[in-house]
C-alpha cells in the first residue's frame, strides 16, 4: 500500500512512530564542515521531518547507527568485565540503497565470520528496520550501479521526498497502522540505474595475476599523495575495523571502561605489533591492502558481492583528493597489462 | 555467550625464562589444543594474544615477553594475583596429521612456546610419532628459554641448538637454516611433517630452506603472529588477503602461509 503526505502528516506519523521506534536519518549539523561556514550532514536520531536530509547524500554513512566510532563493550572493576548493555527499543534506519546493502557487509564480518557472532553488532542490527530512501542519482562520486548496489528490497518502508512532503510504500505490516489516516496514493520506488561514474572491476581471480598486482608500480604513487589520515575508512560504508581501549574514569582509578574504537588500515601502526615492525609501513602498501580487500578478499572469502557498495564517500572525504574509482579503473588497467604479458611468456 | 568476555583467572606461579621471558602459569579449565592462543587482559590497560606454552589438570602456562603495555604490567604480577583470559582461540597444530611421522619442528627464538605443549606430549609417549627432529635458536644466552626441557628434549628427541652469533658449550652458532641440511630428510621415506615457528623472517628463509632441500610444501606448517584487538575475526587487524590469522590460523599450512601478502 502507497501513501502520499504532506509535511504536515509526515510529522503525524513521524510522532507516532517515534513512540515505538528509534528514527535515524541523515541530519544537517551547520557548521560542523570542515571548511569555515560548511556543513556536515551525518546520521542520527531526528525528532521532526524536516530534520531529514533527502537532497544531499550524507558526509557520513548509515553504518554509525549501528557501528558507532566508538563504543563501551565492558565496564570493568579490578575484578570483573561487565558487559555494556544495548538499546531495547527497535530503530528506523532511514538509508539509500547503498547503505541498506552496506549493513549486509558489515553483518557477514560481524555475524558469523568464523563462526563468532559479534553481540555488540547483533544486538543493534535485529532491533533495525529501514526505511529506503529513494535515491535521486547521487552525485558525481557515485558508482552503485557498478557495484550492484543500486536496488534493494531489504525496506519496510520505501520514501521518495520532494519539497511538498513524501511519497510512502509500506512493505512491512508491522507498519501499516501508522499510515491508516492517510491519503493513498500510487507509487512504487524506483531505482538509479545509472551512474556518471563508472567502475569496472578487474578479475583477481587467478593467483599468479593478485601476486603481479601487489608489487605492480601502480601502488607507488600513493606513497607521496596518501597521508595515511584514515578519512576515508571512516567514511567508507563498510568499513568494520577497530581497536580496544580501556579507559579509566577519572574520580575512581579503579573503575572503567573498555571501549570499541573505529581504527583504520590506513593508518600508520594499524597491524604493528609491541616490539616488532610494521607489517605495512608505507602509504602504498597499505593503500594496496584497503583497495584489494574492498574488490578482491572480502568477496573471496563471503561470496556473494564485493566489499565496496560504490557510495563514493571517501572520495568526498579524502583530503588528498584521491579517488577510489580512478584507483579501481588504474588497477583494471595494470591486471590487463599483467596478463598480457603473462600471455607473452 | 559473549565470545570476548574475560575471565578473572588466579596466578599460580611465575617463572623467569630469561631476562625479558617468564613463564605464568595460570588456573583455567579451558579446554586448548596444542598451538592455539588466548587473549590476555588487565583492566585499564587493554588485551594481547598469547599462545599457550602448556597446558595441565586445572592449569595453562603462557611464556610472556615484556615488551608492550600489557606485557609489562603481567610482569609486575606476581602467584595470588589475577588475570584476565579469553578463548582458547584459532586453529592450533594440525596433531592428527603428525601421528605415526617423522616430526621435524624448527623455531626461533620464543616461537618454542607455541610448539612447547605438543613437544612435551611427544616425549610423555614417544610411540606416537616415529621420531622428533627439533632445531631451536636463540639469539643470544640470555634469550634461551625453557632451559630444564630443552635437556629433557636431548635426551629422546633429535636435537640441535643454536645461538645466531654466539658461542655455547654443546651449541652451535648460526641461523637455524644453516642446519636444515643435516635433517636426514632422505630417511623419512616422504613420512614427515615439519613445523616451523619463529619471526617472520626466519619463517620465510626457513620456508625458502626446507624447499631447497626439496622438503614437500604440503607437509609444512607455521605459526603466525599478528596484531589483534578481538580474536573472533571483527577487528580487522591480523587479517591478510581473505584470511584472518585469529580464525583461520594462527597455524596454516605452508601451501597458504607462503603466498600471504600483509
Amino acid at each position: 500500500m502507497s501513501y502520499a503526505l504532506n509535511i504536515q502528516q509526515a510529522n503525524a506519523v513521524l510522532d507516532e512512530i517515534r513512540k515505538d521506534y528509534t528514527v535515524f536519518a541523515p541530519k544537517r549539523f551547520p557548521k560542523q564542515g570542515r571548511y569555515s561556514d560548511t556543513d556536515i550532514i551525518r546520521y542520527a536520531e531526528i525528532s521532526r521531518f524536516e530534520d531529514i536530509v533527502w537532497d544531499t547524500k550524507s558526509d557520513y554513512p548509515a553504518k554509525e547507527v549501528l557501528t558507532p566510532i566508538q563504543q563501551a563493550i565492558f565496564y570493568f572493576t579490578e575484578d570483573e568485565y561487565r558487559e555494556s548493555k544495548g538499546p531495547k527499543k527497535p530503530y528506523l534506519v532511514l538509508a539509500r540503497p547503498c547503505d541498506i546493502a552496506a549493513q549486509h557487509v558489515q553483518q557477514k564480518i560481524y555475524a558469523g565470520n568464523g563462526g563468532y557472532t559479534d553481540v555488540y553488532y547483533e544486538r543493534v542490527r535485529k532491533l533495525v528496520r529501514f526505511a529506503m530512501m529513494e535515491c535521486n542519482g547521487g552525485d558525481d562520486t557515485c558508482f552503485c550501479v557498478s557495484m550492484g548496489t543500486n536496488r534493494t528490497d531489504d525496506y519496510s518502508l520505501a520514501l521518495k521526498f520532494s519539497s511538498e512532503g513524501v511519497k510512502v510504500q509500506v512493505t512491512d505490516d508491522d507498519f501499516t497502522g501508522y499510515f491508516k489516516e492517510c491519503p493513498k496514493a500510487k507509487y512504487t520506488p524506483s531505482f538509479v540505474e545509472e551512474n556518471e561514474l563508472k567502475v569496472t572491476v578487474p578479475d583477481l581471480d587467478n593467483a599468479e595475476v593478485r601476486k603481479a598486482l601487489k608489487t605492480h608500480p601502480m601502488w607507488n604513487e600513493y606513497n607521496s599523495r596518501c597521508i595515511s589520515c584514515g578519512a576515508c575508512t571512516v567514511a567508507c560504508s563498510t568499513c568494520t575495523c577497530f581497536t580496544t581501549r580501556d579507559v579509566i574514569y577519572g574520580d575512581n582509578p579503579e573503575v572503567g571502561e573498555r571501549r570499541r574504537v573505529t581504527s583504520s588500515c590506513q593508518i600508520e601502526g594499524f597491524d604493528q605489533m609491541a616490539g616488532q615492525k610494521e607489517m605495512r609501513s608505507t602509504a602504498a602498501a597499505r593503500m594496496r591492502f584497503k583497495v584489494l580487500h574492498k574488490f578482491h578478499d572480502y568477496k573471496a572469502r563471503f561470496g556473494d558481492s564485493h566489499m565496496c557498495v560504490g557510495c563514493g564517500r571517501c572520495m568526498h572525504r579524502c583530503p588528498e583528493f584521491i579517488s577510489i574509482a580512478a584507483t579501481v579503473n588504474k588497477m583494471s588497467r595494470a591486471v590487463e597489462e599483467i596478463k598480457a604479458g603473462m600471455a607473452e611468456g | 555467550m559473549n565470545p570476548v568476555q574475560p575471565r578473572p583467572c588466579t596466578i599460580l606461579d611465575v617463572k623467569k625464562e630469561s631476562l625479558h621471558e617468564w613463564t605464568f602459569r595460570v588456573a583455567s579449565d579451558a579446554e586448548v589444543s596444542h598451538g592455539q592462543f588466548m587473549q590476555l587482559s588487565i583492566p585499564k590497560i587493554g588485551e594481547c594474544p598469547i599462545s599457550v606454552s602448556a597446558q595441565g589438570d586445572g592449569w595453562l602456562e603462557f611464556t610472556i615477553r615484556n615488551v608492550g603495555k600489557v606485557t609489562n604490567v603481567i610482569f609486575d604480577k606476581t602467584a595470588g594475583d589475577t588475570l584476565f583470559l579469553r578463548g582458547p582461540y584459532g586453529k592450533g597444530w594440525p596433531v592428527e596429521k603428525f601421528l605415526n611421522k617423522h616430526v621435524v619442528v624448527i623455531t626461533g627464538g620464543t616461537g618454542l612456546a607455541p610448539v612447547r605443549s605438543m613437544l612435551n606430549e611427544f616425549m610423555a609417549h614417544p610411540d606416537k610419532v616415529k621420531s622428533v627432529h627439533l632445531i631451536s635458536g636463540f639469539k643470544n644466552e640470555e634469550g634461551i628459554v625453557f632451559q630444564q626441557e630443552l635437556q629433557e628434549w636431548e635426551k629422546c628427541f633429535h636435537t640441535i641448538y643454536a645461538l645466531d652469533n654466539d658461542e655455547k658449550d654443546g651449541w652451535r652458532t648460526g641461523m637455524v637454516t644453516a642446519f636444515v641440511k643435516e635433517i636426514p630428510w632422505d630417511e623419512f621415506d616422504g613420512d614427515y611433517a615439519v613445523v616451523v615457528v619463529g619471526p617472520p623472517p626466519m619463517m620465510k628463509f626457513t620456508g625458502l630452506e626446507l624447499m631447497k632441500h626439496d622438503v614437500d610444501p604440503e607437509k609444512i606448517w607455521m605459526s603466525f603472529e599478528r596484531k589483534m584487538s578481538c580474536a573472533v575475526g571483527k577487528c580487522g587487524h591480523c587479517r591478510i588477503d581473505e584470511v584472518y590469522v585469529c580464525l583461520d590460523g594462527p597455524v596454516f599450512p605452508y601451501v597458504i602461509a607462503r603466498d600471504l601478502v600483509d
